[in-house]
Order: structure tokens, then sequence, then C-alpha cells
């Protein structure tokens, strides 16, 4: 025993304190961000409620505040959305999948992969410009929904990558053997135990892609301008808005009125985001469920 | 000689096995007798595994692995370049060391290998049939859609022999396969095994040396060399190995005196 002193240093009473501390310090950290977040909410329900109605989801843009609605930007959203999942679904699984399932592993994969990692990253402004030159100017598509499409497509398609390859490594390797055991071929692996297992995975990776898609003003400023748009897309080479210019507009003008009906355009906004991540989450549920119950 | 009538299912010969610069495998010659069960017994890291994974191609999957000699499979050469991998594995099955069921319901586990081999038969009557054969039909028969990680280690284990023997294989290796459960599992698999021996060949990699004294009619001992590669010291019925070894290391082994 006497030994033992000698050599531990035990210091309790401190180590129990730098714990209590340490924790107090990181319960701040989440404060910080909730309560944040929590402000804002708040701030743009209040401001908006009053603007929230049937007249403003059904009407067209207006000069009058009490008149004005954003019918065409929501449709155009909705337009976007469902072209850019249309893309960037099957390009972002299907690279995933090459990636993970087929690709040799060599300094070109490699190259490759941390292209992808950085690409996440650039600003949105810059796939806006590339849309422009690239879609808009080159392929001739003019300012349409299905060149804005694109344009959002190539800005996530690293976010569904990303997230896509992450889920497909988890599924255990065991998995794949017992399929190859059986005389599976390649894509009977993939199609029969490995995307089943990581549709969950691949889901969020999508959630995540869409969400961004669904706020960014930037490059849609840059494909559609700051069209004031009475009419709805009707084809994907219609003209459009998307509900981040709308609001964007409302915000910029002088009147007061017209930043209540931003805030209204932006819980219209957090609406919809939501609606789709409920989906999502619905259909992932459901594929977990099959397997553990 | 009648491809499915000749005593040997399965015979290597000269063969080695390589991962990239790592010789695993040495020379190894080894009959594997038709309807029998074929026990490969060693120390760690000896290559039977390596070796049970020849037998069904899978070393394939390996990018850096080199297969050489040859191994004839009734009367074609199982490495040939005219020879599917894919084909081989429908024929040669196999079933893992811990229990790996997909995450899917039982029945769709036992109907996975049927679909992908493009089973035009009755499909609920084959799952049944492969369920009765692993000895799980009368505990599962009631919730056949239910998870199948809902089964316990022994229960998934005995499916995951299910499903391989849904496509009707005429061997099935069998990778260490109760070394992850429970005495009285293990005994469930061990039972199973000597009933399946009466129309499947089968190869068993196991530690345990009570287990292929148990299950086995055949056994062959590999052991490592100096540059860690494994090769087979001894082959020949089990009850001659276990009683009187002809060779001294095989004795020393199974006498427990090194492991």
């Amino acid at each position: 025993m006497v030994q033992g002193h000698a050599i531990f240093r035990r210091r309790k009473e401190l180590r129990k304190a730098l714990g209590s501390a340490v924790y107090v310090v990181f319960l701040a950290a989440v404060l910080v961000s909730v309560v944040g977040l929590l402000v804002l909410l708040v701030d743009i329900v209040t401001g908006g409620i009053p603007w929230l109605s049937l007249k403003l989801i059904l009407n067209y843009p207006s000069r009058h505040p009490e008149q004005a609605g954003l019918w065409p930007a929501l449709i155009g959203t909705l337009w976007l959305m469902g072209l850019t999942a249309a893309f960037s679904v099957p390009v972002g699984v299907g690279a995933a999948v090459y990636l993970e399932e087929y690709a040799p592993k060599n300094r070109l994969t490699a190259l490759i992969e941390i292209n992808i990692s950085n690409l996440a990253g650039v600003p949105s402004v810059v796939y806006g410009l590339l849309g422009a030159a690239l879609f808009v100017q080159w392929l001739a598509l003019d300012r349409s929904v299905l060149a804005g499409a694109l344009t959002m497509s190539l800005l996530i398609l690293p976010i569904v990558i990303l997230a896509s390859r992450e889920s497909i490594r988890a599924v255990p390797r065991t998995y794949r053997e017992a399929a190859f055991a059986l005389g599976a071929t390649d894509w009977q692996v993939v199609k029969g135990v490995v995307l089943p297992a990581a549709l969950p995975g691949i889901l969020t990776g999508v959630i995540l892609g869409m969400s961004r898609a669904i706020g960014e003003a930037a490059p849609m400023l840059v494909i559609s301008g700051l069209l004031f748009v009475t009419f709805i897309p009707t084809n994907p080479m219609d003209k459009f808005t998307v509900l981040p210019l709308q609001i964007f507009n409302w915000v910029s003008r002088p009147q007061e009125d017209f930043q209540g009906l931003a805030a209204a355009g932006i819980v219209l906004l957090l609406v919809v985001l939501l609606s789709m991540n409920a989906v999502a989450v619905f259909i992932r549920n459901r594929y977990q469920v099959r397997s553990d119950e | 000689m009648n491809s499915t009538t000749g005593a040997y299912v399965l015979e290597a010969e000269n063969l080695h096995v390589w991962y990239g610069e790592f010789h695993a495998l040495r020379d190894v010659y080894l009959k594997v007798g038709r309807r029998k069960v074929t026990a490969l017994i060693g120390p760690s890291g000896c290559g039977k595994t390596t070796l049970l994974r020849c037998f069904n191609r899978m070393n394939d999957l390996v990018p850096t692995a080199r297969v050489e000699g040859r191994i004839q499979f009734n009367d074609e050469d199982l490495n040939a370049d005219y020879v599917d991998p894919t084909d081989i594995r429908s024929r040669i099955g196999m079933v893992f060391q811990k229990p790996n069921p997909f995450p899917k319901s039982i029945y769709d586990n036992v109907a996975f290998g049927l679909r992908i081999n493009g089973y035009t038969g009755d499909m609920d009557e084959a799952v049944e049939r492969s369920l009765q054969r692993a000895a799980l039909w009368d505990e599962v028969k009631d919730r056949l859609n239910k998870g199948a990680h809902t089964l316990s280690g022994g229960q998934q284990q005995r499916l995951c022999i299910a499903r391989a023997l849904a496509v009707e294989p005429e061997v099935i290796l069998m990778d260490e396969p109760a070394s992850a459960l429970d005495p009285i599992a293990t005994l469930a698999i061990e039972e199973l095994i000597r009933e399946l021996a009466r129309d499947v060949t089968i190869v068993i990699v196991t530690h345990n040396m009570q287990q292929a004294a148990r299950v086995s009619d055949e056994t062959a001992f590999l052991m490592v060399d100096e540059n860690r590669s494994g090769y087979v010291v001894e082959h020949g019925e089990t009850n001659q190995m276990f009683t009187e070894p002809r060779d001294e290391r095989t004795e020393a082994y199974i006498t427990g005196r090194f492991s």
C-alpha cells in the first residue's frame, strides 16, 4: 500500500472536477446551437404567420403585398427537385457502386475519391457559373428548369456519392461472400444484397443532397436570373423560378409587408423540405423494419 | 467413369496458393471422398481455410491471391479458363464461420440462391424442403416472413445451411461452422452434418479435435513450416488418425501438445 501511494498520484478530486467542467462545456456547445436555431425559427414563424394563407400559395407574384403569392416559385421548386432527384440519384448511386464494388483500388481511383470529396466543398455559385456555361450556353438549354436541374444535380452529386459509398462500404463483407458462394454474379450480389442493405444510408445521402438543393439560391440566380415569373413551368424546357429566389426578391424590397411575405415564404420552404424528408425517412424505416422484425 | 459416381469428388494435386508474395499453401495433394465428411484440422494459420476456399474458387475474390496446381472436380479441371466460377459455386456451396444470413426474411434467405440461379420450380416447396433438410423447418414454419436476424445463433447457422442446400450442391464447404455457437447448438449442427453426409459431400474446417473425431470420416492434418507456408502432413481415415497417427507431429497435435 505504501509503495502504491508512492507510484500513483491519483488526484481523484481534480479528475472529477475536470470531468464536470468538460460536461458543462459540451452542454453549453449544444445549447448555443439549439438556442440559436430556436430563436431563428421563432423569429421567422412569428413574422410569417400573419401572411400564411392559401392566397400566398396559389397567387402569382404581385407588386401589391396583399395579393402577392409564390405559386410559380413553389411549382418551379417541385419541378427542380423532381428532375434533380431523377438525375442525381441514379448517377450518384451508380458512381458509388462502381467505386466501391467494381473499381480496382489504385492511384487513379484514389485521385477520383479525393476529387469527389473536394467537389463537395466547392462554393455553390461556382456550380451556377459552370451550369450557365455548360447547360445554358453550350447545350443551348436556355434558362430552363432542365438546365437548372442539371446544375443542381452536379452540385449535390458529391454529397450523394459520398454518403452512398459510406453506406455501401458498411455492408458486411460476409453478406457479399454468402451471395458469391451461392453462385451469384457481381451484379446479382450488388442488386440482391448490397443495395438493399445500403438503402437506408443511401436515402440519408439523398435527403442531405436534396435539402441542400432546395435551399440554394446562388446557382439558380445565375441560371434562371431574377425573373418576375408570372407563369408556371409545364415542361422541362420552360423558364422557372424557385422559392429561395422569390424569398430573396421579397427580402430585397423596401416595403415592410414584403418582409412578412418573405418570412412566410421561408416557412413554406421549410414545410416542403420537411415533407420531402418525411417521405424519405418513411421509406428508410420500412426497409429497416423488414430485416430485424 | 461416371462423373457422379466416382470415389472422389474433389482431388487437389500439387496445389499452391500465394497471397501477393506470401506462399500460403504449398504442394497440397488431397482427395475428398464422395458423400463423406472430410475434416481439415491444424494450428492457426496453417491454410485450412485457404484450402477450403480453393474448392469453390472463392480465392478469385481476393485480388492478390494466386492459385497454381490442379483441382479436379468430378471430371473437370476446376481452375480451367473456360470454367465459370459462379457455376462452380452453385454446385459447391459454402457455410461460413460466423452465421451470416442476409438481412432479409427467413424465406427470402433460402429463396435467394434459387432466384439468382433461375429456379423455375415451386419456390415455396423448395424453401420448405431446404429448411426440412437443415432441421429448421419446425422451428420457423410459422414465421417465414420474419427477419433472419430474429433467430438464435444456432438457428441462423442452420438457416445458412438451408440456404446453401437450396441450390442442390454436390459439395458443401464448412469453415468452422460451429465455432461461434454454444455447445447445444454445436451438437445440433454436428448431427445435421452426419445426416447431410448421406447425400452430400462435406469438407469441414475445424479447430475442435473432438468435433473432427465426431463428425468426420476422413481427416487431413495441416501444419505451417518455417516460412509460414501451410502443407498437408497426413490424411487418412479419422479413426486411424486419432488412434494410431502415422506422423508424430499429428500425434503431438491431436493429443494437445501444441496448438
